[in-house]
């Protein structure tokens, strides 16, 4: 007993610190854990220095009117970008075409109408489709979509277009603009939707008007990321779209033609393996600086409004 | 007739006749519809290349899955691609999990709120955004070009590595989330009976957090197994192992390789066509390994959301 009070007094007299060996211990995790944080910083640099630097290279090595062109066509020096450009924004506006509708009215529906039974059904379909690779769908626009949609109901396309193409970069999309949209809606008060049907609104009105206007940044957050995904989609343009050759410029969704991403995997595995150091294998930083500048403008406006949201309620 | 029984009348009708929400009734099957499109499009596209591709598996077999790649459609086979793929998962599992899970617990657990912090937290949701062959620019300059001494250039080795870095964000994203998933009383018992602050984390908080962060991890994998976009610029393409009896497993990491969905990706542009049951059946079984790496990070989250 005496011994016991000895022993308690004996501990209380060391400092309170610890011992230095588990606060060393501490000391070295915590470096590694800070050490493992700044990979993601460096990544970033690397990204930025390489694609910049490079893009810079290409830049010195061409006269600025080769990118007004007829088209792209690197391996004969016409580097007309407004091609891809154009390219990439008819592709994603076929795309949103199919992904906005679709992917709001599934948003709105699991967020508003279904029934956690339900829920537990649909929503792992819609993931399903969300985890399927882009090389498939690839296939798919060139097997299905395009032979038994778009031939059928455009008169005049070409054999390879760029609408099949979005038409499948918008299924992949559904998903995405579903998940966020319906995360946007259940994030608003259900206050807001009892007051709306203590007033005598019906579901269609409260859905309509009351949550939809009140989820609005959200959804523009979901449009917004959808966009940037449809820019950044590579595999089903390159695969579909048909100029891998290179593409005069089109606005025609029933033309073949190339997008920002499809010219750069088309300049990586082209039949004449492009060299490094010429133009046009510059070329690819170029292209690769366009779109990571598009995509992170679109991804700092939809990361706005994601914060405009959380913030009102 | 007084007014009032005129009210009356007007009332009573109206309590008693239900009126069809017509409007409440289209627009639900409207919602249903688009919700039927995505069922749709996912069975239409598993039906077709399901159909397409099943003749390879009867007439071939598992010889389809062992043999290598050919320019004769009757002799090509997955193999290399099998392995190619393999070796990736393996390499991301290798780099991006531990650096992932430790900047998510770095993130969650020790960093203070400052402005580096925060800076951290922007740039790697920017990361996640940033389109998937611009990490195959970084690839191509960062480890077939600066470092190919070490990783043999356009080797599976600097493939792995791209992918690696490209779901880094996603495994740091969906670890974090899991980590603010733990409820705080747990630290707060943990440093109350006075256990240091990697105690409490590596006791109490990482196990509440293991099934979500496992969650991610495998969404992640899936994610790196159907990726081709990066692994194109990285020289995937070119797509032979370094064969024959003298060369060791180090030689093969480090020659030109091929993945399964390079290989659907080659063969889709096939424009002779002798190649479509192929590409389908190579894609049968690119989606039955991603599917079911998707099922299981399903499974696994419905029931984390049970048990938290």
């Amino acid at each position: 007993m005496t011994e016991a009070a000895v022993d308690r007094r004996g501990d209380l007299s060391s400092p309170l610190s610890g011992s230095p060996t588990r606060r060393r211990k501490e000391g070295v995790i915590r470096t590694v854990l800070t050490a493992a944080a700044m990979t993601s910083v460096l990544i970033s640099a690397f990204i930025v220095l390489t694609v910049a630097g490079q893009a810079i290279a290409f830049l010195g090595q061409i006269e600025l009117p080769q990118l007004q062109a007829v088209g792209w066509f690197p391996r004969r020096h016409l580097f007309d970008i407004a091609t891809l450009v154009v390219g990439s924004l008819v592709v994603t506006l076929v795309a949103m075409a199919i992904a906005t509708p679709i992917g709001l009215a599934s948003g709105i529906y699991l967020s508003e109408y279904a029934k956690p039974r339900v829920r537990q059904v649909v929503k792992p379909v819609l993931e399903i489709l969300a985890g399927i690779p882009s090389v498939v769908l690839g296939f798919f626009a060139l097997t299905v979509i395009n032979p038994e949609f778009v031939h059928r109901v455009f008169v005049g396309a070409e054999a390879y277009n760029l609408m099949a193409a979005g038409i499948a970069v918008g299924i992949l999309i559904i998903p995405l603009v579903a998940s966020i949209s319906e995360d946007a809606m259940r994030a608003v008060p259900q206050n807001l939707r009892e007051a709306a049907y203590g007033l005598g609104a019906r579901r269609v009105a409260t859905s309509l008007r009351v949550v939809l206007p009140a989820a609005v940044s959200g959804i523009v957050a979901a449009l917004i990321v959808g966009i940037s995904r449809a820019i950044g989609e590579t595999m089903i343009v390159a695969i579909a779209a048909g100029g891998s050759g290179g593409a005069l410029f089109t606005v025609d969704p029933r033309d073949q033609g190339q997008t920002i991403t499809a010219a750069m995997a088309a300049l990586a595995t082209g039949s004449d393996q492009v060299k490094g150091g010429s133009a046009a294998f510059l070329s690819l930083y170029f292209l690769g600086l366009v779109l990571f500048l598009i995509t992170f403008l679109l991804n700092l406006v939809a990361d706005a409004f994601v914060r405009r949201t959380r913030q009102r309620y | 007739m007084t007014a009032t029984s005129v009210t009356q009348v007007a009332v009573q009708r109206s309590l008693r006749t239900r009126r069809t929400d017509w409007t409440g009734i289209v627009f639900q099957a409207l919602l249903l519809l688009s919700l039927l499109f995505s069922l749709l499009v996912l069975t239409t596209l598993l039906a077709d290349v399901i159909s397409r591709g099943w003749v390879v598996f009867v007439e071939r077999g598992t010889d389809f899955l062992t043999s290598g790649l050919s320019s004769r459609a009757e002799q090509a086979g997955v193999a290399p691609g099998i392995f190619g793929s393999l070796v990736i998962a393996i390499i991301v599992a290798l780099f991006a999990f531990p650096i992932g899970i430790a900047t998510a617990v770095y993130l969650e657990e020790y960093a203070p709120d400052n402005f580096l912090t925060r800076a951290i937290t922007i740039n790697i949701r920017n990361l996640a955004g940033v389109p998937s062959i611009v990490y195959g620019l970084l690839g191509l300059t960062i480890f077939v070009q600066a470092l190919g001494s070490i990783t043999g250039g356009r080797s599976v080795i600097s493939g792995g590595l791209t992918l690696a870095v490209l779901v880094l964000p996603i495994v740091i994203i969906t670890s974090s989330e899991a980590l603010r998933a733990v409820p705080n009383a747990l630290r707060e018992a943990g440093y109350g009976v006075g256990a240091s602050r990697w105690e409490v984390t590596r006791h109490l908080v990482l196990p509440a957090a293991a099934p979500g962060i496992l969650t991610g991890t495998v969404l992640s994998l899936s994610r790196a197994l159907g990726e081709t976009a990066p692994l194109i610029l990285v020289g995937a393409i070119l797509g032979f192992f370094a064969t024959g009896s003298e060369a060791t497993l180090l030689d093969q990491l480090r020659s030109n390789f091929t993945t399964l969905p390079t290989i659907v990706f080659d063969w889709a542009r096939d424009f002779e066509r002798d190649f479509r049951p192929l590409t389908a059946a190579a894609i049968v079984v690119l989606l039955a390994v991603t599917l079911l790496a998707n099922a299981i990070a399903i499974f696994l989250r419905s029931r984390f959301e049970r048990t938290i």
